[in-house]
C-alpha cells in the first residue's frame, strides 16, 4: 500500500493533480500498466466535477473491476455476472433522484450481458454505462472475449481467433448507437495522453445526458491488459493504437442533445 | 374490473393472479418488474396499468433473468418491490435470487407454477416445490415461502410476503399454481387485520438501515450491498450470519389444522391441493371416517414441530401434485413415528376431489 | 346446512361459455355466498371445447374442480361427448338442441333440450345462445333466482357493450321461461 502522505503537496509546493475526493487514496489491485486505473480517475472526475457523489450509486459488475466500490466512494450494489444494467434499471426505478452506473467490462458486458445491457439501453434507462473494451478476459487469465480480435491469441484460442469458428469482435458502441434510447455513445482510448483527455470529456458527457434525463449514456473505452496480452505496459499502450483502433474506430456515434 | 360489486360492497370476482396484484399494490408495492408466461399473465398485464396508477414504476423486462436483477436493484434501495413468473421463468431467476440471499436484499417473487420438467405444460403443477424451499439457486440460501389456496390468501399473502421480506431482509416466495392463479373467487379488498401498512414498511426500511435506502447524505460512508467475502474466513462468517437468520425465521411458520383432533388419518397437503383434499376429506367425514387435514400455510419455514405432536397414533397421507417432493420434508419432521404415505397426482392434471377420494380410503385401510 | 351446487358449461371458443361461468359466479357472490369459477385455458382453447366450471355453496369451497358435476350446460356435440358420461346419476344437463343431435342424448339422464341459437337468433342475436341456456339451466336447478343473474349483467358486460344489456336480459328470460 502507498503511504497516502506523499500524495499530498508539501509546502512550498503548488498542487498541479490533487487527489480526487471521489475516489480516494487507496491504492488499487490492478496490475502495473492496467488501464482500469485512468478510468477510475476519469469517472470521479465527472462525478465530482458535477457534485453528484454523495447521490451516485455505482453497480459493479464481474471480473477485473469487481472490487471497484472499494474505490470509488459512492454507494455500491454488487450485480451477477452481467446484469448490471437490470440491477441499475431497478435501482434507477426506485430511486429516480440518484446518479446511477455501471462498470463493466468486455465479457460482463458484451458477452453474457449484452441482453441486459442492450435492453436497458433501448428502454432509454437513465444511467450510464463504462465499458471497458480491453479484448480479453482479465480476471480468469486471458480467454477470449466478444470483443478479442481475430488472430489475437488467448487461453482459448491458442492459435488466434479464428473468424470462422468463433466470429469477429463485436463493436458495441457503434450497435449502442442504434438504439432509440441511447443519448450518447461514443468510443474513446486510453492509450495517450490525448485519448485520455477525450475520454475525459466522453464520460463527462455520458453523465450529463443520464442527469439532464436525455437517456442511456454509453461509453467505451479501450484499454491496455498488459498481463494477459503477454507484454510490458509500453508495448500494451503500443497495441491499442497500432491493432485496436483500426478495428475499434475512435468517435461519438450518437450523441442527443437537450431541447 | 368493475368497482360497483353489488349487493355485497368489498367483495371482488377476482383470479388468484388478479388478487396477488391488488394486494401487492395495497400492500405498498412500488416497483414491479417481469416477463410474460402462463398461467400469471393477468398480473403483470394488471400491474401495468394499476401501480402506475399508486405512483409505483412497472417494466416489462427483457427476460427473467432481467427482472430478478432489477428486483435486486429495487430492493438493494429498499423498496418494496417484486416479480412474477412460473417454474421455468423461476428456474432461470435462482441466480439472481441467490445474490440477493447473499446480500440481505428484500423482495417478493411470485411464483404461480406450471408442470415440468422442462416447457412441460400450462397445467396446475407442484413441481416446484423443492426449487421455492430448497433454496434453488447456488449456495447456502433459503427462501421463505408461503402458500396461497384461494384467491383471498392470494390477496392477504403479499401484506405477509412484504412484511418479512423486510424484517428478514430476505426474498420471500409466494408458491401458487395455474388453479390457484386462474381462479376466480370473491375477495374481500381490505388489508388484513394486524398487518403492514405502506407506512409501516418504510419503518421498517429505516429501523433495518437497509443500505442503500435514499440519498446518504454528504457526510455518511459509502454503503454497499454485496455478497463476495474472499478474505479467509470471511465467507464462514457471512454464512453464519444467515445461518442464524434463518433459524429466527422459523418461528414465522403458518399452517391451518381442521378435524385433526379424533382423526385417524390426516392428509396433509398445501396450496391447491389443500382446497382439493379438503372436499375428499368432507365426504369421507360425512360417511363416518375419522380423516383430518393439515395444510402448511409456509413451506419454509416448515410446520415440523406441528407435525411431530400430531404424530404419535396416526397416519399421514402426504397429497401433492408432484413425484414426491414435501413428503420428504414430512418423513423427516415425523422421523419414524408414524407411518407417512404419499399420493401423487401427476403434474398437467386438472383434478377434482372425486379422485382424491380412493387414495384417502386406501391409505385408511 | 350447505346448500351446494356445481356446473361445468362447455362449448365451442366463441360461443361464450366463459361469459356465463362469469356472470354465474358474480351473480352467486352478490347473493352472499361463495362461488368459484375456473377455465379450462390453453391447448383446449383453440378449436377443441372451452370450458368452465362454476360452484356455488353456502360453506366455504373445497375443490373448485369437478370431474363427475352436478348439472352441466352442453352447447356442441363434442362437450356432450366429453361430459354426458361424467355427469352424475342424480344431474341435470341443459343441451343445445341447434347444434346437438337428439339421438345423441343419453334417455337416461335428466335432460333439458332447448334449441338455443334458434332462439337466440328468434331474439335477433345469433352470439345469445349462452345466455337463454343459462337461463333454462337457472330454471331446471333452481340455483340462483332469475333476477340475481339479471342484475349481475352490469358487472360483468364490459361497459363498451352495456347497450346488449337489455337484450342479453331478454336471453336469460326466455331461456328461462321456455321450459
Amino acid at each position: 500500500m502507498a503511504s497516502a502522505k506523499h500524495l499530498h503537496p508539501q509546502e512550498a509546493e503548488t498542487p498541479v493533480f490533487d487527489v480526487n475526493p471521489v475516489l480516494g487514496e487507496r491504492a488499487t489491485h490492478y496490475c502495473p500498466g492496467c488501464h482500469h486505473g485512468i478510468a477510475h480517475r476519469l469517472v470521479s472526475e465527472a462525478l465530482y466535477e458535477l457534485g453528484v457523489a454523495d447521490k451516485t450509486i455505482l453497480v459493479a459488475s464481474v471480473g477485473c473491476s469487481a472490487f471497484a466500490y472499494d474505490y470509488f466512494n459512492v454507494d455500491s450494489v454488487e450485480a451477477p455476472h452481467g446484469r448490471a444494467c437490470a440491477v441499475a434499471t431497478g435501482i434507477r426505478r426506485a430511486r429516480p433522484e440518484a446518479v446511477v452506473f455501471t462498470y463493466q467490462g468486455d465479457g460482463d458486458m458484451a458477452a453474457i450481458g449484452i441482453g441486459e445491457s442492450l435492453h436497458a439501453a433501448n428502454r432509454g434507462e437513465k444511467i450510464t454505462a463504462v465499458f471497458i473494451n480491453n479484448t480479453v478476459y482479465g480476471m480468469t487469465g486471458g480467454q477470449m472475449a466478444p470483443t478479442t480480435l481475430i488472430g489475437q491469441k488467448t487461453t482459448t484460442t491458442l492459435h488466434g481467433r479464428n473468424f470462422h469458428s468463433e466470429g469477429g469482435p463485436i463493436r458495441l458502441a457503434e450497435i449502442m448507437a442504434q438504439l432509440q434510447g441511447v443519448a450518447h455513445a461514443s468510443r474513446c482510448a486510453l492509450d495517450s495522453v490525448k485519448h485520455v483527455k477525450e475520454a475525459k470529456k466522453a464520460v463527462r458527457r455520458a453523465f450529463d445526458v443520464q442527469i439532464a434525463g436525455l437517456g442511456f449514456g454509453f461509453v467505451e473505452l479501450l484499454s491496455g491488459c498488459p498481463t494477459n496480452w503477454r507484454m510490458d505496459p509500453v508495448s500494451a499502450n503500443r497495441r491499442i493504437a497500432t491493432d485496436m483502433i483500426p478495428v475499434f474506430p475512435l468517435g461519438v456515434f450518437k450523441d442527443v442533445k437537450g431541447t | 374490473m368493475n368497482s360497483d360489486s353489488g349487493q355485497t360492497p368489498g367483495r371482488v370476482l377476482v383470479k388468484g393472479n388478479e388478487a396477488v396484484a391488488y394486494g401487492a399494490v395495497d400492500a405498498g408495492l412500488q416497483c414491479y418488474f417481469g416477463y410474460p408466461i402462463t398461467p400469471q399473465n393477468e398480473i403483470p398485464e394488471m400491474l401495468s396499468t394499476l401501480l402506475p396508477e399508486h405512483g409505483g414504476s412497472f417494466v416489462q423486462a427483457e427476460s427473467e433473468v432481467g427482472a430478478v436483477n432489477m428486483l435486486l436493484g429495487a430492493g438493494a434501495c429498499g423498496v418494496p418491490a417484486m416479480v412474477s413468473s412460473s417454474s421455468c421463468g423461476i428456474s432461470l431467476m435462482q441466480e439472481g435470487i441467490s445474490y440477493m440471499a447473499g446480500s440481505h436484499i428484500p423482495g417478493v417473487i411470485v411464483n404461480m407454477s406450471r408442470g415440468g420438467p422442462g416447457l412441460g405444460d400450462i397445467g396446475p403443477s407442484q413441481g416446484d416445490y423443492f426449487q421455492a424451499v430448497k433454496g434453488g439457486g447456488h449456495g447456502d440460501h433459503r427462501n421463505l415461502v408461503l402458500a396461497p389456496a384461494t384467491a383471498q390468501e392470494c390477496y392477504d399473502f403479499m401484506f405477509k410476503a412484504f412484511t418479512l421480506a423486510f424484517v428478514y431482509r430476505n426474498p420471500v416466495m409466494i408458491l401458487g399454481d395455474a388453479v390457484v392463479a386462474q381462479l376466480k373467487e370473491p375477495v374481500r379488498r381490505v388489508p388484513p387485520a394486524g398487518t403492514n401498512t405502506p407506512e409501516y414498511l418504510q419503518s421498517l426500511v429505516r429501523d433495518q438501515r437497509i443500505e442503500g435506502y435514499g440519498a446518504r447524505g454528504k457526510a455518511a460512508a459509502p454503503r454497499l450491498l454485496k455478497s463476495v467475502y474472499l478474505a479467509e474466513g470471511a465467507l464462514a462468517g457471512r454464512n453464519r450470519l444467515l445461518q442464524s437468520k434463518y433459524a429466527e425465521m422459523r418461528k414465522e411458520v403458518l399452517f391451518e389444522r381442521e378435524n385433526v383432533d379424533d382423526a385417524d388419518l390426516i392428509v396433509i397437503a398445501f396450496g391447491s391441493m389443500g382446497r382439493t383434499a379438503r372436499s375428499a376429506i368432507h365426504r369421507l367425514r360425512k360417511a363416518g371416517r375419522n380423516i383430518g387435514l393439515f395444510r402448511p400455510l409456509t413451506l419454509y419455514p416448515f410446520p415440523e414441530a406441528a407435525l411431530q405432536k400430531l404424530a404419535p397414533g396416526r397416519r399421514f397421507l402426504v397429497v401433492e401434485q408432484n413425484i414426491g417432493q414435501m413428503v420428504e420434508d414430512v418423513r423427516l419432521a415425523v422421523n419414524g413415528v408414524c407411518p407417512v404415505y404419499w399420493h401423487g397426482v401427476m403434474p398437467g392434471l386438472f383434478v377434482g376431489a372425486d379422485e382424491l377420494v380412493d387414495p384417502i380410503l386406501r391409505a385408511l385401510e | 346446512m350447505s346448500k351446494y351446487q356445481d356446473v361445468i358449461m362447455a362449448g365451442f371458443g366463441g360461443q361464450g361459455v366463459m361469459l356465463i361461468g362469469n356472470l354465474l359466479a358474480q351473480a352467486g357472490m352478490e347473493q352472499g355466498i361463495n362461488v368459484t369459477f375456473i377455465p379450462v385455458y390453453g391447448a383446449e382453447m383453440r378449436g377443441g371445447t372451452a370450458n368452465c366450471t362454476v360452484v356455488l355453496d353456502s360453506l366455504p369451497i373445497g375443490s373448485p374442480l369437478v370431474h363427475e358435476p352436478l348439472s352441466t350446460i352442453v352447447l356442441n356435440e363434442p362437450s356432450l361427448a366429453k361430459f354426458q358420461p361424467r355427469l352424475r346419476k342424480d344431474g341435470v344437463q341443459v343441451v343445445n338442441t341447434s347444434l346437438i343431435a337428439e339421438h345423441l342424448v343419453d334417455a337416461a339422464i335428466r335432460t333439458v333440450r332447448i334449441p338455443a341459437n334458434g332462439m337466440a337468433h328468434e331474439l335477433g342475436n345469433a352470439k345469445l345462445a349462452n345466455m337463454v341456456a343459462l337461463g333454462a339451466w337457472l330454471r331446471a336447478t333452481e340455483a340462483l333466482p332469475l333476477k340475481a343473474v339479471r342484475d349481475a349483467l352490469r358487472r360483468v358486460v364490459s361497459a363498451h357493450y352495456a347497450g346488449l344489456i337489455p337484450v342479453n336480459a331478454a336471453a336469460l328470460d326466455a331461456g328461462y321461461n321456455f321450459a
